[in-house]
């Protein structure tokens, strides 16, 4: 319905009305012919780029000074559109159009990439709606507004009466606004199931159910927009992917750069295999993060661990090796000695040890679970011991406990720090750092395995167990050292396999 | 607390009676139909009945009101809990294919519990409530009533006495009812101030500027407080419970007054012989840096509603039924009429045995005439008439006409939403 109307458009404009603004909301799908160099060389960037953005958020407070700085240098490396610039400037490098032009279509490949499964959308959301709020905030105020409008974003801004009557109240719910007038603050008037994150936290005066949002804060409710459209878009391209896929130039390329995110999964099968049962409690003191440590402590004290805790420590031991026969082994030795019996054990908790390896039920094959999985979802409760004991533990004990494994009070104290600005996975690396006794770690931590396997490697203890938990797509260091490689693709995805080596 | 006319052990006898004879099922039917603005509303709602024994059934589902009333006096529950209206009938929530049977709405509720009291109230504990205690909920009712109206433009609010010890309320608009799970939370995350278990002192902490909605709460707090926590409660009154708010002032603000005011015993004493004043005046007297709202906090953390949030956040979470008898006190869990909030007595409120010992009594004559014209519509069965004279006859009715008012209230939203819904189609 709408097709003709919008082609008639773009033939109609000149290039530059196609992107009017600098930002844009990704409402209407590229419609040019590019070729596959192109395809593959503005993929690979934005995944760079959003590969930065969660790598900053992770380690730096968003917004903040710092955070904004690096993130400007990495636009600017890899010609991202991300200030105003005025187009005829440009010297050197792409022009202002081009850059826009390539978030744009970049933006819509990932979307291919990165629609197939929840983990994949919510990773790609998280980071488009990160990276969107730091382009949203580097705007400067027309900007703001004209993006808005171009983008039929009408939010009711509010009259000079209305705010002169309630001028007390708009003053004392917003932390921002105090000091300046009112009369001089543009406010909006959303319904407030639009801007849940500021009515959650009260900061902003709520009235008969609409909420007044200062200027400044109205990037929260565009936001959820951006938000709730693009995962609207993800689940609708998700339906359309078969016919994308059949293409088998293209098939390749995405489902490589799908797996690219975060590295890999930790759910490789080659390291199956590689450690005995009997190592694992030497391993537990020497390799394993703090929260598999405890696990693996709750579960030789009490001979049990609750479902959360099974599942959490089930799938870090399978993603460090053992196999199925192993861990029905490790578990039932360690739950009949409590007060589990043989005959118990197998009916109620071999076949979810069963499960965790794929061979019940809907035969998935679960992944070891991630630290932002283990940060963020179910938080454990009465009797749990899972979950991160840097996000999940009471400060105080959290110091009793590092102190009990000999960290140095400067350390803990460090570590503390990192906690209270919430950074656990930093905390966590810290703790890495300390009981390896390095300077700089040198990677940055995401998941329980990865920092079994870089402990081991730094321990010189399985050197092969990390060769072979990279992923298969890897070829071996030698092959980059080759003469260039003919084919493109494979160089442009090496190429990017370093890129997360080093991440 | 105890109610000297009820026997739990005569419960089972009582609510045979009780369902055929008292309880409002026309009024109840009415509530949950919602005027048939939307359809299945009442036929996929859950029913959840909590029989002998603790014997809980849930999924229960009715197509009609007269399904509900047969199976109600077949069963004879405890308790009834009402859920949330799913997307099928939840009595064949089996049949459906897993992932399809899902909760899509229900009222907007709370439930604000005295035992989450327990550390700032001297009378009782647990689930004991006394005259000097219901206060709280009186200040809870207030507080919350006036931030979902005017914060929230909500304009349906049913509040519910539980029966025994707390207070439940049913916010039914339209638009409360459709809230996602995330939308809850935020509403009920705004309206709690209160926060931390047993690890925390401080439970309260402002910061400036002090939003609206605070500043609204505290001056209904700061209404009741003198009255309330310095004469019921005499906060001040003991040793032990000065202790308890010294610990909530800041040590600078302490030191000082100890340097002005001598030993300590004597900082006490002299708040003490004035505890007819404000707290807030008497903490304030001392130079109280800028930024800080130590006494507002104190007022607050004594008085402030406490949220159980997990029973607002869920869509599908169950919440017990007004017109539910309580089984432990027999008490019937009726609604409160905001306009009379402050002369509500729980103690006032009948048991299951007293209604029922009311109906056995010899009629009079001018309560007969009493019954009210709906009657002469003609439209009702003789069953429906004889259960209307019948509850009109015990100290049931008053409550029932709440229910009735609030009804009209929501009736006069729902004839807005018919007429919307008529002109949409007609546009076609």
């Amino acid at each position: 319905m709408q097709f003709p109307g919008r082609q008639r458009k773009v033939i109609a404009n000149p290039k530059a009305e196609l992107y009017r603004h600098c930002l844009q909301f990704y409402g209407q799908p590229p419609l040019e012919n590019i070729s596959l160099t192109e395809f593959e060389t503005f993929a690979v960037e934005r995944l760079k780029l959003l590969k930065t953005v969660e790598n900053l958020g992770v380690s730096h407070v968003k917004g903040s000074e710092l955070y904004t700085n690096k993130l400007d240098k990495e636009f600017s490396n890899l010609h991202f559109p991300y200030k105003i610039e005025v187009k005829d400037d440009a010297k050197v490098g792409p022009t202002e159009y081009e850059k826009r032009r390539k978030d744009h279509i970049s933006h819509f490949i990932l979307r291919l990439a990165y629609c197939q499964t929840e983990d994949l959308r919510r990773w790609f959301i998280q980071q488009e709606v990160d990276l969107f709020r730091y382009r949203f905030n580097a705007l400067a105020s027309t900007y703001k507004t004209s993006f808005l409008q171009h983008n039929n974003l009408h939010y009711d801004t509010v009259g000079l009466e209305e705010k002169m009557v309630l001028s007390d109240k708009l003053i004392s719910s917003s932390y921002a606004v105090s000091g300046c007038k009112v009369e001089d603050q543009d406010y909006y008037k959303v319904p407030f199931q639009d801007a849940l994150d500021l009515v959650r936290n009260r900061k902003v005066y709520l009235k008969a159910g609409y909420v007044y949002i200062p200027n400044q804060d109205i990037i929260i409710t565009v936001l959820n927009d951006f938000r709730t459209q693009l995962s609207k878009a993800l689940a609708l391209t998700a339906r359309s992917l078969p016919t994308v896929l059949s293409d088998e130039r293209l098939q390749p390329l995405l489902s490589h750069l799908s797996h690219a995110y975060v590295g890999q999964d930790y759910s490789i099968q080659k390291s199956i295999g590689k450690i005995s049962l009997e190592q694992i409690d030497p391993l537990s003191g020497k390799s394993f993060p703090l929260c598999m440590r405890q696990l693996h402590q709750s579960l030789r004290e009490s001979h049990h661990l609750r479902h959360g805790g099974r599942m959490q420590y089930g799938l870090f031991l399978k993603g460090i090796g053992l196999t199925l026969d192993q861990a029905l082994q490790f578990w039932r030795s360690e739950f009949t000695k409590g007060k589990v019996d043989m005959d118990k054990f197998d009916k109620a908790y071999a076949y979810s040890i069963r499960h965790m390896f794929g061979k019940e039920g809907k035969r998935t094959d679960y992944t070891p679970y991630s630290c932002m999985k283990v940060i963020l979802s179910n938080p454990p409760s009465q009797g749990d011991h899972h979950g991160c004991p840097f996000r999940h533990s009471d400060a105080e004990l959290l110091k009793q406990k590092l102190q009990s494994y000999k960290v140095s009070p400067s350390g803990i104290a460090q570590i503390l720090d990192l906690v209270k600005g919430m950074h656990y996975q930093l905390a966590c690396q810290k703790y890495f750092e300390l009981t390896h006794n390095i300077e700089d770690s040198g990677f940055s931590l995401n998941h329980p395995n990865q920092y079994f396997l870089e402990s081991q490697k730094l321990l010189g203890g399985a050197r092969e167990v990390k060769r072979e938990a990279d992923p298969p797509q890897r070829a071996p260091d030698a092959a980059v050292k080759q003469p260039p490689n003919p084919q493109p693709l494979a160089e442009m995805t090496e190429d990017l396999d370093a890129y997360f080596q080093d991440g | 607390m105890t109610s000297a006319d009820y026997e739990p052990a005569s419960l089972p006898d009582l609510l045979p009676l009780y369902y055929r004879r008292l309880f409002p099922f026309s009024q109840y039917y009415r509530w949950l139909n919602y005027g048939g603005v939307q359809k299945n509303y009442f036929q996929h709602r859950e029913f959840s009945f909590t029989l002998k024994d603790d014997i809980y059934v849930r999924y229960q589902s009715f197509s009609t009101q007269n399904e509900l009333e047969k199976e109600m006096q077949k069963m004879n529950p405890y308790k009834i809990d009402i859920g949330a209206v799913y997307s099928h009938r939840p009595n064949q929530h089996n049949t459906v294919k897993s992932g399809t049977f899902q909760a899509l709405e229900k009222e907007l509720v709370f439930d604000i519990d005295m035992t989450d009291y327990d550390d700032v109230r001297s009378c009782c504990s647990a689930a004991d409530i006394c005259p000097k205690c219901w206060t709280l909920m009186t200040i809870a009712i207030r507080i919350l009533d006036r931030a979902l109206r005017e914060d929230f433009g909500f304009r349906h609010l049913l509040w519910v006495y539980s029966g025994r010890r707390g207070v439940h309320c049913w916010v039914c608009d339209e638009a409360a009812r459709k809230l996602s799970v995330a939308a809850r939370s935020a509403v009920a995350e705004y309206l709690s101030l209160v926060k931390g278990g047993e690890e925390t002192v401080r439970k309260v902490v402002l910061s400036d500027p002090i939003h609206p909605f605070i500043r609204e709460s505290l001056a209904v707090v700061e209404r009741y407080f003198p009255q309330y926590a310095l004469q019921d409660q005499g906060v001040l009154g003991h040793k032990e419970s000065v202790d308890k708010v010294l610990a909530l002032v800041p040590e600078d603000i302490l030191f000082m007054e100890q340097i002005g005011g001598g030993p300590y015993y004597d900082y006490t004493v002299h708040i003490q012989c004035q505890y007819n004043m404000p707290l807030s005046y008497l903490l304030s007297q001392s130079t109280v840096k800028k930024g800080q709202h130590f006494e507002k906090e104190i007022m607050l953390q004594y008085c402030y509603p406490r949220l159980d949030v997990n029973v607002s956040k869920g869509v599908n979470h169950l919440l017990k039924s007004p017109f539910s008898v309580h089984p432990k006190t027999g008490r019937i869990s009726v609604p409160i009429d905001f306009k009379q909030l402050d002369r509500f007595d729980p103690f006032d409120v009948p048991t299951i045995s007293r209604i029922c010992e009311e109906l056995d009594r010899p009629r009079v004559g001018e309560e007969e005439e009493q019954v009210d014209s709906k009657e002469k519509d003609g439209d009702m069965d003789a069953v429906e008439r004889r259960r209307i004279r019948d509850y009109k006859r015990t100290s049931l009715a008053k409550y029932v006409k709440i229910l009735d008012q609030f009804l009209d209230g929501v009736a006069r939203s729902n004839k807005g939403e018919l007429l919307k819904k008529s002109d949409l189609q007609k546009d076609f």
